[in-house]
Order: structure tokens, then sequence, then C-alpha cells
């Protein structure tokens, strides 16, 4: 292939990186919930939509694209703070589908109310002034927010690792997934665990939905297509494996970016692909526990 | 006994009930059988939802005012027109069924609408087997081309023949004869591309590549990057609405704007007002109107100031201005012809002669194409008289069949 040089290479492998990034974030709200809840998440792409729209209404409001970092992910966090509370949990115990449908459909009302209130036509973002125009990264100019976005997702996968393996509300989050039952015999509320948990995965998801709002702006269905990649990117990491989350996503990210460079209309498919052959190699993921979804 | 009595006052009762339902629903129907006989249904059908949500949302408000229009000039002897917005969501099957319903159904007279070079053939297929005719405000090449021409089938847009074709005459000779195109999958892309490659014939013109991407993309990242390594003088980005603005935004992140110059067949007034100066600044575009032409053209005045009034004070854009001429042709051809019916509206809309808002057009007689002038634009920096005041017209292209595909190119017999 004509003009393939190392450069261009190392350009797709960041461009990769940085779609991989969003992929992450989604990815492992979406594994978090899995894993200690048992609940699919289906309204998850709703919640990162929400995000961004939420730090769109904050900034046409006064509000800076910082504080929208830290503000969005507490405003929709808390909504699915209410959300477990109220709707999903009269479901646990009655099987995977329960919550499934109702988030199903809990995503349809999302995105009708987002609708009626911003309507259907949808809104540009802009990119913060300090973090607009390319850098030199050695091997071109790549775009320094892409880079940002990069930056974002490390800080909150590191923050998310010290929560979970340093703090003792992280020991007892790990200990619920493992068995539940144990823990609620040693007298610890677990269904307050599984609503911070919920909280959370929807909040990631939110802060995620803003970091997409500069490079693509927003519309009601920006949650829609996402979902779905983020659903293989869970499988293929395995369901309920943080681990796995972030390296599917992140391997999710570099296979399309490559493939994009030779056959940019297999990009999509591309995906899909990924998954078949995890799944006949491995049908758990990289990380899963068999037997999760029974 | 009482057995029978009580079963005759349930008889009773319920012929009760029927007689007065049918008394209720009598002059009901009566009345809808009228106003069937006096209104003139346009079905519309564009895809108010999906990436070119903002640009069909115009064309309904566009459409709207010739409609009002015709209302208000008493309309055909008393007889009113009225528009039947759908969505077609941008789906070729959905926009058939619309097409179907609006037929079937809400007994439309005429079609006009759709916002795709492929959605519209969908439609068109519809309508001719219907033989209702159909004005497309949406460009394409193989609407005129004899497979899938009718004598139902009128085509109120450019052409991207016309366009590409003027976009490229201009561009080539000013910025360079190295061009790599990024092109949305599907006939309109397709389309664009043979038209810009076509206009490069015999200008020395050298393609270094051609990337396609799923209509709808919202992530370009992946294929900037060998774009740039290509070192194209001009990069051709051929896609419309959202995916239009997203790729702008993004190539002008990637920083290809400092060597490369950016042409897009169509520039999207309503894109550029939703992204911003930024994304748009630089860019060179076709277009089939801009309304700051109202300084020139008496029909652009009258019919911006119209538009404002019914909407608050907004200019039309581009694709909205073709919705209003592709109702309004139609309903100046049943005034001429005296009548709605088909076939005597065909030959007053293949003799119309207009100027609506852009200048004279006319349907070309063999394949029912509006012949018309194209523009080309750049954004405005500085100088603007309002918000609306984004683009300034650098060149025009006169309306000219020669920039047409030929008839006999199209398959037709001269």
């Amino acid at each position: 292939m004509a003009g393939l040089t190392l450069d261009l290479i190392g350009m797709q492998l960041f461009a990769g990186v940085a779609l991989g990034a969003v992929y992450v974030l989604l990815a492992i709200g979406l594994s978090l919930i899995f894993g200690m809840l048992t609940v699919v998440n289906f309204a998850h792409g709703a919640f990162y939509m929400l995000g961004a729209y939420v730090g769109l209404w904050l900034m046409a409001h006064g509000g800076n694209f910082w504080l929208c970092l830290v503000l969005v992910p507490l405003v929709v966090g808390g909504i699915g703070l209410a959300v477990e509370r109220v709707l999903i949990r009269p479901l646990y115990g009655r099987g995977i589908d329960y919550p499934l449908l109702l988030t199903f459909g809990l995503s349809y009302i999302i995105v009708e109310l987002v609708r009626i209130t911003f309507g259907k036509a949808g809104f540009p973002f802009d990119t913060p002034e300090v973090l607009q125009g390319a850098v030199d990264i050695g091997v071109g100019y790549f775009p320094l927010y892409r880079l940002f976005v990069i930056g974002a997702t490390a800080v909150i996968l590191f923050g998310l690792w010290l929560f979970l393996e340093r703090t003792s509300f992280g020991l007892i989050i790990r200990a619920g997934a493992r068995d539940p039952l144990i823990v609620r015999v040693l007298g610890v509320n677990v269904s307050r665990v599984w609503l911070i948990v919920f909280g959370m995965g929807t909040a990631i998801a939110a802060f995620a939905g803003l970091l997409a709002a500069p490079l693509q702006g927003v519309i009601p269905e920006m949650g829609g297509t996402i979902l779905a990649e983020a659903f293989v990117v869970t499988v293929v990491g395995g369901m309920g494996s943080l681990l796995g989350a972030v390296l599917a996503g992140i391997l999710v990210g570099v296979v399309v970016s490559m493939t994009s460079l030779f056959a940019p209309e297999m990009a999509k498919v591309a995906i899909f692909a990924l998954m078949a052959l995890v799944l006949l190699i491995r049908p758990q993921g990289f990380f899963g526990r068999a037997g999760l979804m029974s | 006994m009482t057995s029978k009595t009580s079963k005759s006052t349930t008889l009773n009762r319920r012929s009760l009930i029927a007689g007065g339902a049918a008394l209720a629903a009598a002059p009901f129907s009566f009345h809808t059988a009228r106003a069937q006989e006096a209104t003139i249904k346009i079905g519309f059908p564009v895809p108010l939802t999906g990436p070119y949500g903002a640009e069909a949302q115009d064309q309904v408000r566009a459409a709207e005012v010739a409609i009002a229009e015709f209302n208000a000039g008493g309309g055909l002897g008393g007889r009113k027109a009225e528009l039947l917005v759908r969505d077609d969501k941008l789906n070729p099957g959905e926009a058939a069924t619309r097409a179907l319903e609006l037929i079937e159904n809400d007994k439309a007279n005429f079609i006009v609408g759709s916002l795709s070079a492929a959605v519209q053939l969908a439609i068109n297929n519809v309508t001719k087997q219907r033989g209702v005719i159909f004005n497309s405000i949406s460009q394409s090449d193989a609407i005129n081309e004899v497979a899938d021409f009718s004598k139902y089938t009128f085509h109120e847009a450019l052409t991207p023949h016309m366009t590409a074709g003027a976009v490229g005459r201009y561009a080539f000779s000013k910025f360079g004869k190295k061009v790599a195109f990024l092109t949305a999958d599907y006939a309109y892309g397709h389309e664009m591309v043979r038209g810009f490659q076509e206009a490069g014939k015999g200008m020395g013109v050298e393609v270094l590549g051609d990337i396609r991407h799923p209509i709808g993309a919202t992530d370009f990242s992946t294929l900037l990057p060998r774009l740039q390594s290509m070192k194209p003088d001009i990069l051709v980005i051929n896609n419309f609405g959202r995916d239009q603005q997203i790729a702008l935004k993004q190539a002008t992140d990637f920083g290809l704007k400092k060597t490369t110059k950016i042409v897009v067949p169509i520039m999207l007034f309503t894109g550029r007002q939703a992204a911003g100066l930024a994304a748009f600044d630089g860019v060179i575009g076709g277009t089939s109107y801009y309304w700051g032409v109202e300084d020139q053209l008496p029909s652009a005045k009258s019919f911006n100031d119209q538009f404002r009034k019914m909407h608050g004070g907004r200019v039309p854009s581009d694709y909205g201005a073709m919705g209003y001429a592709g109702v309004r042709t139609v309903l100046q051809a049943v005034k001429n012809a005296g009548t709605a019916e088909t076939d005597k509206v065909i030959t007053a809309l293949e003799a119309l002669k207009y100027d609506y808002y852009k200048g004279p057009q006319y349907f070309r007689k063999c394949d029912h194409q509006s012949v018309q002038s194209v523009m080309i634009i750049e954004c405005k920096t500085k100088d603007m008289r309002n918000e609306a005041d984004v683009f300034q017209v650098v060149a025009s292209e006169a309306p000219n069949e020669a920039n047409l595909r030929s008839c006999e190119a199209l398959g037709h017999k001269a």
C-alpha cells in the first residue's frame, strides 16, 4: 500500500486509543453494574447522552467545561441513584430479564424526554479553548483534545482502582460481588452498596458523554450506537470484569482504527468480527467468570 | 313476560344507540367527503429525525410559506392547499411506506419532499407506480436517468453533476490539481465524486484517493491521518448534514486546513449556523441558494421577507428554499392548469418558466430537471450584518443546460 509509513501507523494507534478511551469509560460502568447487580443496563447509553445534555445546559447557564467535568457526573449519578432506588430495586431476585426490560424502556423514555425538552435537532459543543488545535506527538499533529480524553480516562480509571482496592467500601463492593449472601450475613447493608455502584456506573457514563460532546456534538440519539459497541467491549473483556473492560475497550478502538486504514468500510464490521472471534476461542471473554449470566 | 319486556328494552336501547351514532357520524362523514374534494393535499415526507433533521425541518418551514401564499391568494378557485408532513427517518423503506400511506389513506394529490439521494428513489418508485406527481427537493443524478424517471417525476433540486461540476471547475483552477476525497458511502457521495471527476477531466486533475465512510458517522479521526498523509492540494468532503459538521470540525482539529484547501460540494447554511465559524472557516462550497443574494434579486427578497414574517424573523436555508420552490411550482402549475388533475398539471409544470427565489428556472423537457444557477460560497469572517450573515457568494454559474448531463447520456431520446 503506497504511502504507508510508520508515522501513519503511529497516528492510527493514537486515534484508536483515543477512540477506545470513550469505550472504556462506558464499558466499565456497564461491567461494574453487571458484575455487582447482575443488571444488564440498557439505559446506559441514555445516561451517556444525558451527561452531554446536562453539560450543554450547564454551559448555557454560565458554567465552564471544567466545572461540568465535576458537576455532570454528580447530577446524572444522582439521577442514577434515584433510578436504582425507585425502579430497579423492586426487581432484584426476579431474574435477569426484568431489569433488562425496565432499563430498555427507560432508555426510550429518557431519549424522548430529551427530545421534548431540547428538541430533535441536536447542538454543537465547543472544544474548551485551551484544548483546541493540534500538537506534534512525534509522528504527526494530533488534536490536543483527544489527548486530553485519553488523560482524563486514565485519571478516572486510577481513581476507581484506588477506590476499589484501597478503601474499606471498595472491599465491601468486591466482597459483595463475590458473595452477596455472606456479606449480608456479616451485617453489611448490601442494598446500599448496590445503590452506590449503580450511581457510580451512571456517573462514569455521563462523564464519558461529556467527554465525547466536543468531538461530535450532541444529539438525543448519541447513546444508541455507542451502547451497542460498549456491550461488545464488555462481552469481549468478560462480563463483570473491570480490567477486561479496559483492555477490550482499547483493543476495540485500535482495531477500528487499524481497519479504517486499510478498509474503512469494514471498520464497524470489524468490531463484531472481533467479538465473534473472541467468543469462539474464549466464550466468557478475556477475564469473565463463567456462569455469571445463569 | 318479564323476560320478553326486558329483551325488547335492550333492543330498543341498542337501536337507539346505533341510531344516535349514525346521526352523529353522518354530518361528520359528509364534511370529510367535502373536505377531500376541496383541499389540495401535498404529501411531504422528509427525514425530520436523524443526521439531516435540521435541514428537513427548515424544508417544512419553507413549504408552509408556499402553502400559506397559495391559500392567501384564494387557492384554486377557493380550493385550499394543505401540507401533510411525514418523517421518513432517512430510511428508504420508511419513506416508501409513508408515501404509500399518503397516497392511499390520506389521498394526497401530490408528493413533494425527500432529503437523500437514495431515499428519493424509493419515494419515486411508489409515485411512479401510483401515477402521482413527485417533485424531489434533494440532489440526485439517478432520478433523472431513464431507469428511474417517469413522466410523474420532477426534480426541483440541483443534481450532483451540476453542483460538483460548478464547485470543481472553480476549485481546481484556483487551489491545485491534487485531490483527495472523503465520501459518504451512498448515492449522494458517489454521484458527487463522479461529478468532481468529470469536471476535472481535461483540467489535469489527479485523484490521490477516495475514502468512504458510512452515513451518520460520528468519528473521522481514524480516516483523517490517512488523508493527511496523501498531501492533497484539495480535500473534497462529500457528505451532508451532521456528518458534514462533524467531519469539518474534526478535520480542523487535526490541523488539515494548514496544508490543504477543504472543499465541499454543498456548504450547508444550517450546518454553518449549528457548528460555528471555526469548523467552516476557509472552506469553499457550492449551494443552490444563499439568502444574502436578496440585495441583487427581488424574488429572493420577497421570499425571504415572507419566510421571516411567518417564522419569527429567521431566514430560510438553502434546502429550505427548495422546499418552498418544490411546493410552489406544483401549486402554480395547478393554478395554471385550473385543476389538480395529474396529467394537466404535468403539462403545466413542463411549460412553467419561473423565478420564485433564486432567479430564472424551468424544467427541462426530457428529464424534468430544473435548470437553474449554482452559487459558490465561502464563510464570512468579518463585516457580518447579523447572525445569519455567514456566507458570501464568490462566484455563480448561470442556468445553462450545457452544465447538465445530456438527455442522451441519461438514456432519454433527445
